[in-house]
């Protein structure tokens, strides 16, 4: 689904991916893991189309096509959500309508119909109980005045709604208390499928206690230094990203929490 | 107009039947103004002896401020000095040799507007003022209106007929709310107006319908001087519109309107406009001067006038919407959305003026200012020492759209009674990148995201507007800041 080669991407001329080589099949989920400043989001915003980025070498296929050459709302449309590490306001616009804005330019993209007003309701609903959200932050305004863990939920209530084919959720679970993470992990694996890919970026191994990952990738400086199973992840929590300097492989940069 | 009732469609589309146009000979007099030109002016309108002679005075008062050089200078806006000799002020309706021939001799940036709003074909030759074969539906809903106004006793017409069939009523009021002594353009105004609109609701009556200028097909030859008076008598009740979302063509640079409107005991006024204009290109060259006087009296009490305006159109905009609060316990009500794109001014807002006993007013202000646009408000809240137990609330909001547009609060208070409660809120945002990119992540174009929040922003200010109008007026935001992202 996802083929990435040799990705260099910088923001001011200062290199911040240099090499990044990684596939992502349909039904896997990959974990990236890696301390901070190694990158991580700005591979996540990369995918998404993010302005700021420069590419200077490699690239990205999606689905066999070059997925840098589309605007980002193409992306969007062809099943691409990124589930943001810091969801922005949009005051003015409810949830609500937004969000169905969002579905029916999806849908007419896929050559389906808009979906009418009471079946949207009807779906917002059972999708919200899932979530365990107050039904009545979807009349507010896009994440207005939503408390972190609010914000990171609704997130995930949109990716629930919007149904992407390729999931990438930065640090989603960064922020939440445990019983918001257990639900939001609920939520995640729910869309678990053999049709889907999901990317979970993250800095710490305790989500992926809850999203079992079929690999574990480790970020380092720009670059993948090391893949593996689920005990990766273990092995990293028990001995910190320090240990992979110590073992041989390329420093990672930035302190080690 | 494209979202109106196809019978709409086909009125505006009609000949006009009741003959004040046609009864004035086609011919046009020299430029520039002076006594003769004024005579010559009422002359030909058969205007009675009393309109004259306050014709001619406010010609008097206006030179002496002119030669005083008291054109206002103290709003936000700048344009080269206007020329007042070298105006045409008096002629007559173009002959269709005058005119484009068909639409191909249009300003193709004018019809892609049209299209993005929806408008018929017909509509835009009617609009961008092509000669049109005018010879449509037959059956006269307009007469049918009319007739159904007057059995009620609504008195809804031209301001000219309303001077020669209503002098009594036109002489009590006319400029009993702006006095043609109040400003440099109200003065000009009230010198050479040519036509406008003119309503009288009597006791108890409500009004049936929204009044419209739509109706009024003449209206889109009243020119530059435009001048409505709006009588509501006791009890009685009007909505009345004014505009078209539909950007109109129109040779003549300045244009000066006077409205006035007067509420008795009880009785209600809503008037709300949506102003297009043309704003001149995208450079900032041409586009219509829009400098409105417009003000109302709540004479009697618990009378109520509410204004709403969407003002998207000309390349200069000093109106100032007001209520003169009279009549004890009467309200005044401003809601009002402002957008200046490209090199477009405005310099807009109201005066909240409170005389009674508990009077009340609100002001919900919306400024949105994208590409190198100016966008002022200037508000005054006025409580005289009468005026036991006022209140006022006032909300101005400022919406940035890029880095070299500006967004100006310029609001006066001044209050004179320790019992009246006045409340003024402010607020400045930006639609940021971040904003965008994530309407852009879920798939929504970054056009649709402006719209979005735009039109969010402006959600109160729209609730005002009656529903048809509500629809237009989004989409006219939409297309109005086209190309203002990205």
């Amino acid at each position: 689904m996802l083929e990435i080669k040799n990705l260099h991407a910088s923001v001011d001329d200062k290199e911040i991916l240099r090499g990044i080589d990684l596939t992502v099949n349909a039904g896997e989920v990959h974990a990236i893991m890696g301390p901070n400043g190694s990158g991580k989001s700005t591979l996540a915003h990369v995918l998404a189309g993010r302005e700021g980025y420069t590419i200077t070498d490699g690239q990205v296929l999606y689905e066999g096509n070059d997925l840098l050459a589309l605007p980002p709302e193409e992306r969007a449309r062809e099943g691409v959500f990124l589930a943001f590490q810091y969801p922005v306001e949009i005051p003015g616009v409810s949830n609500m309508y937004f969000l169905r804005a969002a579905l029916n330019t999806i849908r007419k993209h896929r050559g389906l119909d808009e979906i009418d007003a009471m079946d949207f309701l009807k779906m917002v609903r059972e999708k919200i109980k899932l979530l365990e959200m107050d039904e009545t932050l979807m009349n507010r305004p896009v994440n207005e005045g939503f408390s972190g863990g609010e914000k990171k939920r609704n997130e995930m209530f949109q990716m629930a709604v919007l149904e992407p084919k390729l999931a990438i959720l930065d640090e989603t679970d960064s922020g939440l208390d445990i019983d918001a993470l257990r639900t939001v992990s609920e939520g995640i694996n729910r869309l678990r499928g053999p049709e889907r890919a999901i990317i979970l970026v993250t800095h710490y191994q305790r989500l992926l206690n809850y999203v079992v990952p079929d690999f574990v990738h480790v970020l380092a400086d720009g670059r993948i230094v090391r893949s593996g199973g689920k005990e990766l992840a273990h092995e990293l929590e028990e001995k910190g990203y320090a240990w992979l300097e110590e073992s041989g492989e390329p420093a990672a940069s930035g302190s080690v929490r | 107009m494209a979202t109106k009732p196809e019978t709409i469609e086909s009125m505006v589309n009609q000949e006009y039947k009741w003959g004040f146009i046609t009864d004035i000979e086609a011919d046009t007099v020299p430029a520039g103004l002076s006594e003769d030109v004024i005579e010559l002016i009422s002359t030909k309108k058969g205007e009675p002896r009393f309109m004259l002679e306050w014709r001619l005075n406010a010609y008097r008062h206006w030179l002496d401020l002119e030669q005083s050089s008291a054109e206002p200078t103290w709003a936000n806006i700048h344009y080269p000095a206007i020329d007042y000799q070298s105006i045409v002020y008096y002629s007559a309706p173009k002959s269709d040799k005058d005119r484009p021939k068909s639409l191909d001799e249009i300003d193709p940036e004018l019809l892609r507007t049209y299209e993005k709003l929806g408008i018929p074909l017909r509509e835009r030759e009617l609009l961008s003022g092509v000669a049109v074969d005018a010879v449509f539906d037959s059956v006269s809903v307009a007469t049918t209106f009319r007739e159904k106004l007057g059995e009620l006793g609504i008195i809804f017409c031209s301001f000219s007929e309303a001077v020669r069939e209503h002098p009594d009523l036109v002489r009590k009021y006319l400029g009993s709310v702006v006095p043609y002594t109040d400003n440099f353009f109200a003065a000009l105004n009230a010198a050479v107006f040519t036509d406008g609109s003119f309503v009288y609701i009597p006791k108890g009556v409500r009004c049936p319908m929204e009044l419209s200028t739509y109706f009024r097909i003449n209206a889109k030859n009243t020119g530059q001087f435009e001048r409505t008076l709006i009588i509501a008598d006791e009890g009685s009740y009007v909505s009345y519109l004014e505009g078209c979302t539909a950007p109109m063509r129109d040779e003549n640079q300045l244009h000066a309107a006077v409205v006035e409107l007067i509420a008795h005991d009880n009785a209600t006024i809503k008037y709300s406009t949506v102003q297009n204009w043309y704003p001149g290109d995208k450079e900032g060259k041409g586009g219509i001067y829009n400098f409105v006087t417009k003000r109302g009296k709540c004479l009697g009490k618990n009378s109520k006038i509410s204004w709403t305006q969407v003002e998207t159109g000309s390349a200069i905009t000093w109106k100032y919407p007001s209520c003169i609060l009279q009549g004890d316990n009467s309200v005044g009500e401003f809601y009002s959305v402002a957008l200046t794109n490209n090199y477009q001014q405005a310099d807009t807002g109201t005066k909240m003026i409170h005389i009674g006993k508990n009077t009340r007013s609100t002001i919900i202000s919306k400024g949105i200012s994208a590409g190198r646009g100016q966008n002022t408000y200037r508000g005054m809240v006025k409580i005289l020492k009468g005026a036991e137990g006022a209140r006022n609330y006032s909300q101005c909001d400022s919406l940035l759209l890029g880095d070299k547009c500006g967004a100006h609060t310029f609001p006066y208070l001044e209050v004179k009674n320790s019992t009246a409660q006045v409340e003024h809120e402010a607020t400045t945002s930006k639609i940021g990148e971040d904003q965008i990119f994530y309407f852009r992540q879920r798939g929504l174009s970054a056009e649709d995201a402006v719209s979005m929040i735009v039109n969010g922003f402006c959600k109160q200010v729209f609730r005002e507007l009656p529903m048809e109008f509500a629809v237009e007026a989004q989409k006219l935001l939409g297309v109005s800041l086209e190309g203002s992202v990205g």
